[in-house]
């Protein structure tokens, strides 16, 4: 039997059977992951880059999958594109108004910004290319998925295998960061609320802010214009001589 | 066969040989710059903080790449089940912190009818 040829291009054939699915999988969630980050700094308009943010979340989420942290991964879709992204959703709808939904950053930051990020990246790059042992194609057992090992270690029991720089009966579990972390989301949590809550006032501040701001010349000149015409006539109505 | 597919020839490597731990590290690589960017060119607060969430996720790609057993080839140079329980704090301190930001923002939008982060300057710094 002949294998399929999805690909014949100067005489070298790519067979469908000489295809590993994982690293297409792999380039397909990480093309979309890194191009829709760079979209969410390309974009202007801020209800667009959500949208990018949302795709390139959970793009990752499925890097995480392929990469053999299946918990992770679908605590990644449930807690950051299910929650923390609805919260940036609403932070977009509840301040986007007009002019600020597209708030155009300078040219000259732009091509700052461009350079750091080019220069950032290739740091890291070649950082992450320098070690020959990380480039090797991955060879190691494809453990079989389950969210027991890394639950049961949240509450500081080790059901994995003992790590083999650990000494022998010693197995960490993760149950003071667990705690430490639960407490500091309730209390930022709390003071999320506290901060974002509705204050009394009589009149919004944006108002007051709006009315100490000094009006145009135009505007300014054209009162000017009604007070001298109220001095002429006298009209009482506008507070002029009688 | 015209040069430009014959140019592709050495990347169908990419997609018949095993991932490697590089190939993560540069995804990740990707999104920690596209975030530091993001949070140096936009002037939406939001913007700022959807900058942040990119760099997290940056991190949270190699920390996870080298928890995983498959792509660090052996137990012992894998990070093992340390690196996912870094990951899964750092995905719910994330949340927290847009939490707090996104309070923060809604406070200087009230006060200020803008989230323009350049109009951030009552305390004169």
């Amino acid at each position: 039997m002949t294998p399929t040829l999805i690909a014949d291009v100067s005489g070298v054939a790519l067979p469908v059977a000489a295809i590993n699915w994982h690293a297409l999988f792999f380039l397909l969630f990480a093309g979309i992951a890194c191009g829709f980050a760079v979209a969410v700094v390309a974009a202007d308009n801020v209800v667009r880059m959500a949208l990018y943010l949302v795709l390139s979340l959970a793009a990752t989420a499925g890097l995480f999958l392929l990469a053999g942290a299946e918990f992770l991964g679908a605590m990644q879709l449930m807690i950051y594109v299910g929650g923390t992204l609805v919260l940036l959703v609403f932070g977009v709808m509840l301040t986007a108004q007009g002019p600020l939904v597209t708030l155009a950053s300078a040219g000259g930051d732009r091509a700052l910004a461009g350079v750091v990020g080019a220069a950032l990246l290739g740091m890291l790059v070649l950082a992450g290319l320098s070690v020959p042992a990380w480039r090797q194609p991955a060879s190691g057992a494809v453990v079989e998925p389950a969210a027991a090992p890394l639950g049961m270690a949240l509450v500081g029991v080790r059901v994995d295998d003992p790590t083999a720089n650990a000494p022998a009966g010693v197995r960490p579990g993760y149950l003071l960061p667990f705690e430490i972390v639960s407490v500091h989301l309730l209390v930022v949590l709390v003071g999320a609320a506290y901060l974002a809550r509705a204050k009394r006032r009589k009149t919004p501040r944006a108002i007051e802010v709006a009315a100490s701001v000094e009006p145009p010349a135009a505007v300014a000149e054209h009162a000017a214009i009604g007070r001298d015409a109220a001095l002429r006539t006298g009209s009482v109505l506008s507070g002029g001589p009688a | 066969m015209t040069p430009a597919l014959a140019a592709l020839v050495p990347l169908f490597g990419l997609v018949t040989e095993p991932v490697s731990l590089a190939h993560y590290l540069v995804v990740g690589a990707i999104l920690f710059a596209a975030g530091v960017a993001c949070m140096a060119i936009k002037r939406n607060a939001l913007g700022v903080l959807m900058g942040i969430e990119l760099v997290l996720n940056g991190a949270n790609v190699n920390f996870v790449a080298f928890a995983s057993p498959f792509l660090a080839g052996d137990r012992a140079r894998s990070l093992g089940l340390d690196g996912q329980a870094i990951a899964i704090f750092v995905i719910l301190l994330a949340a927290a912190e847009a939490a707090v930001a996104l309070a923060i923002t809604l406070n200087f939008y009230n006060n200020h009818a803008t989230v323009d982060v350049d109009r951030a300057d009552d305390l004169k710094g």
